[in-house]
């Protein structure tokens, strides 16, 4: 969340293309430069690997999210048919799991659906009320912004301007937040 | 861009559009002043729909004796109309989560205005369930609700428990799959936005989107699983309405082919749908560079296929009803084909069986007039297949002497227009504030199948890539 709340002076290279970009990030990581974040209209596949975050564990939370549906519907039909008032449909056992399938395999799907969009949203600080630190409003439109924290490079300010100029930035911009 | 696109395929992208030109193809509509044709289209349809919303309030006010409902025909137009709305609700989601696993890139085209069409027609299916309640403030009583609420827990067994939960869980995580796909593109018209009102409106909506690569990374994650998730769930629910007949002892009804069949059915009418909606949205927002004739003959081939097998199932009952040697069965079809309503049974057969195999023409696939005059009359006739399941099966009970015919009142069919009302409201409201085309989605795949690259790369000529823009290296 640290992109949220970030604060201070950013160096701002803005790209026109998305494999320019990519491979910018190569180019200006072995440069020795450490990078805040990268933002673009769209996915790029490989960027997160090439940026160094870490593998996202949105399937984890998924997963438990899944199984806890799963368990619900289970203990619910129990207590519900099974427990609290037992009926006797057809002439069948009134609690037969096999028959509660298709209400097991429902709340386990609406469970970890829910669940799932819920933890993204935290994770990334999102909310109804939150006002992004945009770098710059084209990386919404057409344009992928590579930006740089300041106080974190010992590389001087022109210097990595330069870098990011030789990798294929069209335009360096500095942001204060 | 993460696999290679061969250049024998058709650019899903024509006009050689840049990134820019899609934000501000596809932003205008929502930016703009609302057009003279979406004016007159919204009012005809708020129109209707005021007027189907006064018989709704009648039906439930008079009871539903205003239907033409007897005793031995005690579902018809209300079931059916049911039907057919669950199955044109199929087709959205189908084309985001099945075709993404399946990584069918023509999807990102079409599949924002297919989710908006499922998630409405969904609506529209779940209003027949609140009319023919007729007591529709009791509706909570569907929900599994402890003692004290009625008599009883709800009967987890009965399939049309398993319904309440199968479609309130289809509908809710559609309407999150389709917002969690707005929410980059929501952005993007909050960064554009020019008044306060609109810019604060979006981008509350937007959740504070930033489009970071470590959000991307978790995005696109979310969707694979969301997607996994809804495949077997758009299967799942018309499994489980199909049920609600199957599982009954009604000849015509107590078949075991049924999940496949109506998934297939359901499958086939969406598609449909999805033609006539996207057909008249490309011409309205001149969006004809995205939603391409490579776009129509696609879902075309998916109608052929699905209304094939909704063929075969239909052969396939006739044979076992035959095979089987009940004689209550084999009537029941031999009366859907030769009794009173053999008309429906025909227009059924005609409009699903016969006139769809007009697409194995290629010219006929890939005709936008001939795309739309099909598309209807596929969804006529998915709407007789469900009537004439549903009366044929009904209406000659066992008894002789409880022989009836069913017909349609004023109030059936003024309930069905209402349904059109309130669909074509809703759509046509998506359709002037929401972006009808997935600007990040169709971003994303421009390069890797557009006629062009959509950038100069004179000066950025350090970026290692390959020449050919249809074969763009694996990134990774």
């Amino acid at each position: 969340m640290s992109d949220v709340h970030g604060s201070g002076k950013f160096l701002v290279g803005i790209f026109d293309d998305d494999d320019v970009v990519l491979q910018a990030v190569k180019e200006v990581k072995n440069a020795g430069v450490r990078i805040h974040e990268v933002y673009t209209p769209f996915p790029i596949h490989g960027l997160d690997i090439a940026l160094g975050h870490p593998r996202s564990r949105l399937g984890i939370a998924a997963f438990m999210f899944a199984l806890s549906g799963t368990l619900t519907a289970l203990a619910f039909t129990y207590y519900t048919e099974g427990f609290d008032w037992p009926m006797i449909v057809g002439g069948k056992d009134p609690y037969s799991p096999i028959i509660y399938v298709p209400i097991i395999f429902e709340l386990t799907v609406l469970f970890c659906a829910l669940g799932m969009v819920g933890t993204f949203l935290i994770s990334n600080g999102m909310g109804p009320t939150v006002k992004p630190l945009m770098y710059d409003l084209r990386t919404t439109d057409n344009k992928f912004a590579m930006a740089i924290d300041l106080s974190k490079n010992s590389i001087v300010e022109g210097d990595i301007e330069q870098i990011l100029k030789d990798s294929g930035a069209a335009e360096v911009n500095v942001k204060q937040f | 861009m993460s696999h290679v696109t061969s250049a024998v395929r058709p650019p899903l992208v024509t006009g050689g559009k840049t990134y820019a030109d899609v934000t501000e193809d596809i932003s205008r509509q929502v930016e703009g002043a609302p057009t003279r044709e979406w004016t007159i289209a919204f009012t005809i349809a708020v129109v209707v729909l005021i007027y189907g919303t006064a018989c709704v309030f009648w039906t439930w006010w008079e009871g539903l004796g205003v239907w033409g409902l007897n005793k031995t025909v005690g579902w018809a137009w209300d079931i059916t109309n049911f039907v057919w709305w669950v199955g044109i609700g199929h087709a959205g989601t189908l084309i985001s989560a099945i075709l993404l696993l399946f990584r069918q890139k023509w999807r990102t085209a079409v599949n924002r205005a297919a989710e908006a069409m499922t998630i409405f027609a969904v609506l529209c299916a779940a209003s027949f369930i609140l009319m023919h309640m007729g007591r529709p403030w009791l509706a909570y009583w569907a929900l599994p609700l402890p003692n004290t609420f009625g008599s009883l827990w709800v009967n987890f067994k009965s399939p049309l428990v398993w319904d309440v939960f199968a479609i309130s869980t289809y509908f809710t995580v559609s309407l999150v799959f389709w917002y969690m796909g707005l929410i980059p593109d929501l952005a993007t018209i909050r960064d554009r936005a020019r008044s306060k009102v609109s810019r604060y409106i979006y981008g509350a909506f937007a959740m504070g989107w930033n489009g970071s690569a470590k959000t991307w990374a978790r995005y696109e994650y979310m969707s694979l699983i969301l997607a996994g998730l809804s495949t077997p769930l758009v299967l799942s629910v018309h499994t489980i309405v199909s049920m609600d007949f199957a599982t009954s002892v009604i000849p015509g009804w107590h078949t075991t082919i049924f999940p496949p069949y109506f998934v297939a059915g359901a499958i086939f009418s969406g598609f449909a749908m999805v033609q006539n909606l996207v057909l008249i949205i490309r011409v309205v927002f001149k969006l004809e560079d995205y939603i391409t004739i490579e776009h129509i003959e696609s879902m075309n081939k998916v109608i052929t296929l699905t209304g094939s097998i909704v063929g075969v199932a239909y052969l396939t009952e006739f044979f076992i009803a035959w095979y089987s040697g009940v004689e209550f069965e084999s009537y029941a079809f031999i009366n859907r084909a030769t009794g009173p309503y053999w008309w429906a049974y025909w227009t059924m057969m005609t409009c699903n069986v016969i006139t769809p195999q007009l697409f194995w023409s290629r010219a006929i696939r890939r005709s936008i007039v001939w795309t739309f005059v099909l598309s209807v009359v596929v969804n006529i006739g998915m709407w007789f297949e469900r009537f004439v399941i549903i009366v044929t099966s009904l209406h000659r009970d066992y008894l002789p002497s409880s022989w009836a015919m069913f017909h349609p009142t004023l109030f059936d069919i003024s309930d069905y227009i209402f349904s059109f009302g309130f669909f074509f409201t809703l759509f046509l409201l998506f359709s002037k504030f929401l972006p009808v085309v997935n600007m990040a989605e169709v971003k994303a795949v421009i390069k890797s199948s557009s006629e062009r690259l959509p950038v100069s790369v004179s000066g950025v000529a350090k970026g290692e890539r390959v020449a050919n823009p249809t074969f763009n290296k694996d990134v990774e």
